[in-house]
């Protein structure tokens, strides 16, 4: 079961909110004080790019954004309902040291009518997350990304 | 955070100094004001990212498009930043190739090449 679930309208204003509430589990979870400018980032990213599919699509339903916290990770999966024509696969562990290989080998650009913008946030996303799978069908796409915690001292 | 904006003009340069946080919702702004710098005639542009406390591939974009209209006026855009956390999303991008970045607006305000 999610930790945190967030459903936001699909307009702007409100990634900062989600941004914000990611960031906020993550520390609780555990996620490094280092790491978390990254997550903010990545989930910002990817909150944006599914804003602009829902914008850009005429779609009415909320972007989701569902964060779980277990023993050893904590995971973020940001959900959007556009429908994409091709499906588009990059599984992690290809941390790019930089956009070309970012951009060209893990994360290959299928979104129909993309902008430069949506590229570079997967490119962004890709070369900050070490753990991160992007799927997509007529459905809807997703965006799975998780970080290592570390064990929480016991707090009274 | 919002985004905050400021201009002033030093010589031949147009300073621009942007504080909060440039995402989806606050960039528009922040490619207004340059597209309205370029559209007065400023074609030298130094952007001061010391106040940034957020950016992302939105605020990239509107960066490179900025980059691209002085360009087509022969003129320049330099970017001034000493934050790591900016800094490493310029990296990971290749971005770091394509802008000139500064440690100062001294310097930004003087280079020439």
């Amino acid at each position: 079961m999610a930790t945190v679930e967030l459903l936001f309208s699909a307009l702007p204003e409100h990634v900062r909110t989600a941004r914000l509430v990611a960031a906020a589990v993550a520390r609780r979870a555990g996620v490094d004080e280092a790491v978390l400018d990254e997550v903010r980032l990545a989930v910002g990213e990817a909150c944006s790019r599914a804003v602009g599919l829902h914008v850009s699509h005429g779609i009415g339903s909320p972007v989701r954004v569902v964060l779980t916290e277990d023993e050893k990770k904590f995971s973020i999966e940001v959900a959007d309902d556009a429908p994409h024509a091709v499906v588009v696969e990059a599984t992690a562990g290809a941390r790019a040291g930089s956009v070309g290989a970012g951009s060209g080998a893990a994360v290959p650009a299928a979104e129909e009518g993309a902008e430069g913008e949506d590229d570079m946030g997967l490119a962004v996303i890709s070369g900050l997350v070490d753990d991160v799978e992007v799927s997509a069908d007529e459905t809807g796409g997703h965006i799975r990304m998780s970080w290592p915690t570390t064990p929480a001292p016991a707090l009274s | 955070m919002d985004l905050s904006l400021s201009t002033e003009t030093v010589g031949d340069r147009t300073v621009v100094r942007v504080g909060g946080e440039i995402d989806v919702y606050t960039a528009p702004k922040l490619r207004e004001q340059l597209v309205e710098l370029v559209n007065d005639g400023s074609y030298h542009l130094v952007v001061d990212m010391e106040g940034v406390d957020f950016l992302d591939s939105t605020g990239l974009g509107v960066l490179v498009g900025g980059l691209k209209r002085v360009r087509a006026h022969e003129g320049s855009l330099r970017l001034v930043c000493n934050q790591e956390r900016i800094l490493k999303i310029f990296r990971i991008t290749g971005l770091t190739k394509v802008f000139p970045i500064h440690t100062s607006v001294e310097d930004a305000v003087q280079a020439t090449d």
